[in-house]
């Protein structure tokens, strides 16, 4: 009897271990148990609809187990957690496949990149996509790779581009139907960047969009006449994007615009810098693209993952899109359209006075870098960046992981484009550390701290904060049952109440968090993971 | 197209050009340059530029006459065949460090400038000053202000003078002290070490390391000014060139 139950036991565990179709993807919120894509779902909302954590038992987390990354870089990954196996990135580019409920490891897909490979901002990678029994993984030499999802063997492997011309992958590639989707980082090397969709048995290229047009395309017209500087213009993408299944289009948040800082070789307002873009899912045409920050001087990526919901706006039901940008402004589009709904600073903001009724920021003059600086909040790394910002249907809040009271003294310098060489025309200077976190803070908190904030969409009013006392890399999840988790350059995991920002619980995880939580249930158990330091956290209830 | 590539390198090329033939620096370059002088030279020729011999960067001598811009090239090329080597700063940023060596020199050569004894600065130190008081040397005297072990090293003589003159114009970070209250009264006087959201970590005036929860504090905040008194009427000139002199022949413990 016990060993028949067993036997069932078994097959069915084994029966769920399913390939994972575009449908599943679809769907991805109908198997909570699993985190199928970057952002958990394509609404890119980071809201999970497992409940069985709450906020009466959150203070009873414990570690169930960690997986010590043989890697100092930043983890920045999210992982995928599939049918009780998770799958993750040890910086730069090693899979590792995990069993999700002891930590225990299956097995791990060495990669080496190409000593070409020159990602500007640490050697890191945010993660896996998966179809069928594939994962797909983009490379800081800018290389695009399929690896067995069973045995970690590699399927395919294509270039994307030149590594040697400053391109790289750092982002978590997005399956939409039989196409994996990928964007090129590379904004502070002159790159021209592209997002591209590449057939995923084969890995044959289906369509390219550039991010900044060429010759003859609407938008060339917002780059210098008779110059090159489209062509090195930057126009990134670092970030995934997200996806609209009733609309068919995919929504990418593009970075700056090239030299960062040093406006001067690329008058005009440099689309599509800055900008988000919504693309025919099957043929990568633009259907429409809203500009946050026309002519950027202060390196203010709009890569931000493109959040999407559909809730009442004046009176009526609206596909909206949520995006808290780097620029210090909250916005709420028109996702069907491009249409500006709302824009409101969500931290201090000395470059513009705010958003007029079209979309457009007012800028304030005599802020533009000069050679002796000028001083700009937010600072170069933005009021947020790339740390996934959350939205729970239930509370109908927007959580944006925010740096408060930052600025830099922007800084332009001459600059000339050479291939493969950094190209950012000045040297930005703040006194939080822009990219690696110290060990120890010591600053004061008007020199910039972190927070959670939660905003009511429908205002771009703040309805609460939870402080740090770091600054902080550290996305943001929210569940079901109204538990937010997050964290940052403190070196704390901590759970709060989505409805009121109450601190829940807290663990001291030895690092800086740099990377989004997410949340997975084996055998009707959750668990919530967190990379921090160098090594990735899971948690569940004490039984 | 090409006509107006060239025309912005040109502009570009004459911009540098002309900052180097004029040596119209700014204060901005040499603060720059200042700070890359620090980051990526001064473990080489020292923090005044004279740690290698017959070379003294901070007083403009060199091992022959060179222009700017034979500073620029040798600083982005090296000097094959030496320990120079070839580094990765674009012109501009070379530029910004000989803007800030040229500035060292003119502030080592101005006018009036006394040279100081570093053994009378000890005996100042540590006695008409009471620097020991706050300031840690090689294991002697207390912890509540910087260890000035190594301050030779990091700092310039002019930086030093210039901390004792004034000590509010600039307070590192890590130098800067704390003031926390408990909620039963307690002071607790020391130096931020650490902090989070919901702690703090300090050396306190006892040289205890402390670890204090904020939720157990009434009050808690940085002190506005720096506990260090200037010098500025307790030495005369030559005094302060003295303790300047002791200060900067400090460069770390003597290992054997």
């Amino acid at each position: 009897m016990i060993t028949r139950a067993l036997f069932l036991f078994v097959l069915s565990a084994l029966a769920v271990q399913a390939e994972v179709t575009s449908e599943r993807l679809l769907g991805a919120r109908q198997e909570p148990q699993n985190w199928l894509t970057y952002s958990g779902d394509y609404n890119g909302q980071r809201h999970s609809p497992l409940s069985a954590i709450t906020p009466e038992n959150a203070k009873n987390l414990e570690l169930q187990w960690v997986f010590q990354a043989r890697s100092l870089e930043k983890f920045e990954a999210t992982p995928l957690v599939v049918d009780g196996i998770m799958y993750t990135v040890q910086a730069p580019n090693d899979i590792v496949a995990i069993d999700a409920v002891t930590g225990r490891v299956f097995w791990i897909y060495q990669y080496r990149p190409s000593p070409a490979a020159r990602p500007c901002c640490g050697r890191v990678n945010r993660g896996v996509a998966i179809l069928g029994d594939t994962l797909y993984m983009a490379t800081i030499d800018a290389h695009l790779i399929a690896i067995d999802t069973k045995n970690g063997g590699l399927i395919w492997n294509i270039p994307v581009a030149s590594p040697e011309a400053g391109y790289a992958l750092t982002v978590s590639p997005l399956v939409i139907k039989d196409k994996v989707v990928v964007g090129t980082a590379g904004g502070e090397y002159g790159i021209r960047g592209f997002i591209a969709a590449y057939d995923a048995k084969t890995g044959k290229e289906a369509w390219r969009f550039y991010t900044i047009p060429g010759p003859g395309e609407p938008g060339h017209e917002t780059w210098p006449a008779d110059s090159d500087a489209w062509k090195h213009g930057g126009a990134s993408i670092w970030t995934t994007g997200s996806y609209d299944p009733e609309t068919n289009l995919t929504y990418w948040g593009i970075g700056n615009p090239g030299p960062d800082w040093n406006g001067d070789v690329r008058l005009g307002d440099n689309l599509y810098s800055d900008s988000v873009v919504a693309l025919d899912a099957d043929t990568g045409k633009l259907k429409w693209h809203y500009q946050f920050t026309p002519h950027d001087d202060f390196d203010y990526d709009s890569t931000q993952v493109p959040v999407l919901a559909d809730m009442e706006w004046k009176g009526r039901m609206r596909k909206v899109m949520m995006f808290a940008n780097r620029n210090g402004f909250f916005y709420v589009l028109d996702r069907t359209n491009g249409q500006f709904l709302l824009g409101k600073p969500f931290v201090e903001v000395t470059w513009a006075s705010g958003i007029d009724e079209t979309g457009r920021p007012v800028k304030i003059a005599g802020t533009a870098p000069t050679r002796d600086g000028v001083l700009v909040y937010p600072g170069v790394q933005g009021g947020t960046n790339w740390y996934s910002p959350s939205y729970s249907p239930r509370t109908g809040l927007f959580y944006i992981p925010t740096w408060a009271n930052y600025s830099t003294v922007f800084i332009k310098t001459p600059v000339k484009y050479e291939e493969g060489k950094s190209f950012t025309g000045g040297m930005p200077r703040s006194t939080v550390p822009s990219l690696r976190a110290a060990q120890v803070n010591n600053r004061k908190e008007e020199e910039g701290y972190g927070a959670v904030r939660a905003v009511d969409p429908k205002t771009g009013e703040r309805k609460w904060e939870f402080k740090m006392s770091d600054v902080t890399d550290g996305g943001i999840l929210t569940t079901a049952s109204d538990v937010l988790f997050s964290g940052g350059r403190d070196g704390y995991f901590f759970a709060l109440d989505a409805r009121t920002g109450a601190l829940l619980w807290k663990a001291n995880v030895g690092g800086p968090i740099a990377s989004g939580p997410m949340t997975f249930a084996v055998d009707g158990r959750q668990y919530v993971s967190v990379s921090a330091g160098s090594a990735l956290f899971t948690y569940a209830v004490r039984k | 197209m090409w006509r107006k590539l060239f025309v912005l390198v040109l502009a570009h090329g004459f911009a540098l050009g002309s900052l180097l033939a004029q040596h119209s620096y700014t204060p901005a370059d040499v603060e720059d340059g200042g700070r890359l002088f620090r980051t990526n030279c001064t473990n080489c020729h020292g923090p005044n530029g004279d740690a290698i011999p017959t070379i003294d960067l901070g007083r403009g001598r060199f091992r022959q006459v060179y222009s700017d811009t034979d500073l620029v090239r040798i600083i982005r090329n090296g000097i094959p065949g030496t320990p120079m080597p070839a580094n990765n700063f674009d012109e501009f940023r070379a530029t910004t460090i000989v803007a800030y060596l040229r500035s060292m020199a003119a502030d080592e050569a101005r006018p009036g400038a006394l040279a100081g004894d570093a053994t009378r600065g000890k005996a100042l130190f540590a006695g008409k000053g009471e620097c020991f008081t706050c300031h840690r040397v090689k294991g002697t005297g207390s912890r509540s202000g910087p260890d000035l072990t190594e301050i030779g090293a990091m700092r310039r003589g002019t930086e030093l003078e210039r901390a004792m003159l004034d000590p509010d114009a600039e307070v590192l970070a890590g130098n800067r002290a704390f003031r926390a209250v408990a909620t039963d009264g307690t002071e607790i006087i020391g130096t931020l070490l650490n902090q989070d959201a919901f702690s703090v970590q300090l050396l306190d005036s006892k040289d205890r390391l402390r670890y204090l929860q904020k939720s157990d504090l009434r009050e808690q905040g940085y002190v506005a000014k720096s506990p260090m008194p200037a010098y500025r009427d307790k030495f005369n000139a030559q005094e302060l060139a003295d303790v300047v002199s002791y200060l900067s022949n400090l460069k770390g413990l003597d290992l054997p």
